[in-house]
């Protein structure tokens, strides 16, 4: 399309700037179905905002694309804007049809001016593209926060659901809940070692009590779990093994024969002061189960 | 050629190795310990890799080494200090040590040897106590 | 995918391999990989420069921080050499295979520390290894 076909565009925006903005804005303000979110101040703050840095990027008559250094500012305007009406309660559908709204009193003032111009038909097609593409703006700003929302949420359960606990002197207990993937995995071993390294500890307990199946993949963690564990210097005890779990780890026939195992917490832990125990007391009598 | 220095202390070597741990400089060490080890008649090495930031497969494999050439020698190996990143990451990349000592620092590594070298001193004395009175068996064979 | 930086690294004597992994490791540390990554990433680099001293008979390695095009940014090395190729190339991914006189960890092991894996051989005309670590989001 044709530059100078559009440029009359920029030439409303400016002349009839204040009867657009009024029009824009008491249509918002009428519309029944609006959100009570956002109050009347605002929206006539933001319209305003809205239509002065619309105008300035249209300026120079670039209305077909929007990823040019002009319309950066509006589209940054208007993220900003999704994002701080999400956080007001707002839905992403009440924020897009904001921008969409803009086109009323525009095509209605374009109509009174260019009523009787062939050209009408191309600048308001040109022009809805246009402010539809900007309100995808904000749904994609909703969509991403929305995103970074999650992903945060999930870092934390991640990290909340493997807490590391110091049960005794030397001794650090993992309950571990849900499924053993092998992002879990990492994130557990992670804060174990640390841990192991943090309070020096000769022990650890990885309870398994909430970890509903084992399979091979789940066994392949906990072997690399307790193998890391070792390199560091400390024993791994693995406890929580309820009966269908030894059933299954049988069954699947993997092998975990040097691994100490105990059925419940209770157990792992009386066996690891056993062994913090005899370190420091019975040195003399250490066998050759001493690592 | 840079080498590891090994110091000597009682009856045991301790080897603090360094941030950048190149092929020649491991295997350098591999032969220097064991020399060492004989003209010490040491009974158990230290090996501090807390200042390592890397182990791969080579060096885990000279690590090994040591340990299986010291056992032979009659010497415990122990390995300390190791940081947790390279503990997952020789892990996932499927090194084992096997037949290789571990304790969390210097301190834990020295307690571990003395216990390992009087375990093996006490089981020698009573396996061999008809025979040669307070020698290792090992020895004997060696 | 674009990259948006990049070195090259001959390797053709032992020293090289250590260079390489001081410019991987100063690359890391700028991406800001969490530590666990750094060594990983490290330790890889270290194991596939090994592999195209020893059984590429020398080559080079390409250190490369790409984005992904959605503004994930990743670091991406090629290690490439003209050596004898590898005939089965399925073969030498499983542990313990080895020609050489490592551990045969090397490749499978590299596989495992990074998030994308290519390996491309033919025997006779050389092997080119591609692995990729893309950065943690947040």
């Amino acid at each position: 399309m044709a530059k100078d076909t559009l440029t009359p565009i920029a030439s409303i925006l400016s002349k009839s700037s204040a009867d657009i903005i009024e029009n824009w804005v008491s249509l918002q303000l009428a519309n029944k179905n609006r959100s009570q979110a956002v109050s009347d101040s605002s929206l006539t703050t933001s319209s305003n905002e809205f239509f002065k840095l619309f105008q300035a990027a249209a300026k120079d008559g670039n209305i077909e694309n929007l990823n040019t250094p002009e319309w950066s500012a509006v589209k940054l305007m208007l993220s900003d804007l999704s994002v701080s009406r999400a956080r007001l309660g707002s839905s992403p559908s009440e924020t897009a049809s904001f921008v969409l709204s803009f086109k009323q009193p525009l095509f209605e003032q374009l109509n009174k001016d260019f009523g009787n111009d062939p050209s009408l038909a191309k600048m308001s097609w040109a022009l809805s593209v246009l402010i539809d593409d900007l309100a995808l703006v904000t749904t994609e700003a909703f969509q991403k926060t929305r995103e970074d929302i999650i992903r945060r949420q999930q870092k934390d359960i991640l990290e909340m659901s493997t807490p590391v606990i110091k049960m005794w002197e030397g001794i650090v207990a993992v309950p571990l809940i849900g499924t053993l993937d092998s992002a879990r995995t990492q994130i557990v071993m992670e804060n174990l070692l640390q841990k192991i390294v943090d309070i020096g500890a000769k022990i650890a307990i990885l309870d398994i009590t909430g970890v509903p199946t084992v399979d091979t993949q789940t066994a392949q963690h906990l072997i690399k779990t307790v193998s890391a564990t070792r390199l560091m210097g400390a024993e791994c005890i693995i406890s929580g093994i309820r009966p269908q779990i030894a059933q299954t780890i049988v069954h699947l026939g993997i092998e975990i024969h040097d691994i100490v195992t105990r059925a419940t917490m209770e157990d792992a832990l009386r066996e690891a002061m056993a062994r913090v125990g005899w370190y420091s007391y019975k040195e003399a009598d250490a066998k050759d189960e001493v690592r | 050629m840079d080498r590891i220095p090994i110091l000597k202390l009682g009856d045991k070597l301790l080897v603090t190795i360094q941030v950048d741990f190149h092929d020649r400089v491991a295997l350098a060490l591999q032969e220097d310990l064991t020399e060492k080890i004989l003209s010490a008649g040491a009974k158990g090495v230290l090996i501090d890799i807390s200042a390592l930031e890397m182990v791969d497969s080579f060096m885990g494999r000279v690590l090994g080494n040591i340990a299986k050439a010291s056992r032979l020698l009659d010497c415990e190996t122990v390995l300390v200090g190791m940081q947790p990143a390279i503990a997952i990451t020789i892990t996932e990349l499927g090194i084992a040590l096997q037949g290789i000592h571990t304790a969390l620092n210097a301190e834990g590594g020295m307690a571990l040897l003395e216990r390992l070298i009087k375990a093996k001193s006490n089981r020698g004395r009573t396996a061999n106590a008809s025979k040669i009175a307070g020698r290792p068996p090992n020895l004997q064979r060696g | 995918m674009l990259v948006k930086s990049q070195e090259d690294r001959p390797i053709c004597k032992e020293d090289d391999i250590s260079i390489v992994r001081s410019s991987v490791k100063r690359v890391v540390a700028l991406l800001n990989f969490s530590l666990v990554n750094q060594t990983k990433i490290i330790t890889a680099a270290s194991e596939l420069a090994r592999n195209t001293l020893e059984h590429g008979k020398g080559g080079h390695a390409l250190i490369q921080i790409i984005d992904d095009g959605t503004g994930r940014i990743g670091l991406r090395m090629i290690f490439e050499d003209t050596g004898p190729g590898i005939p089965d190339t399925d073969r030498a991914l499983e542990d313990g295979f080895t020609t050489g006189n490592g551990m045969g960890l090397g490749l499978g092991g590299a596989r495992r520390l990074m998030d994308e894996f290519q390996l491309e051989s033919h025997a006779g005309s050389g092997t080119k290894v591609s692995i990729t670590k893309w950065q943690e989001r947040l």
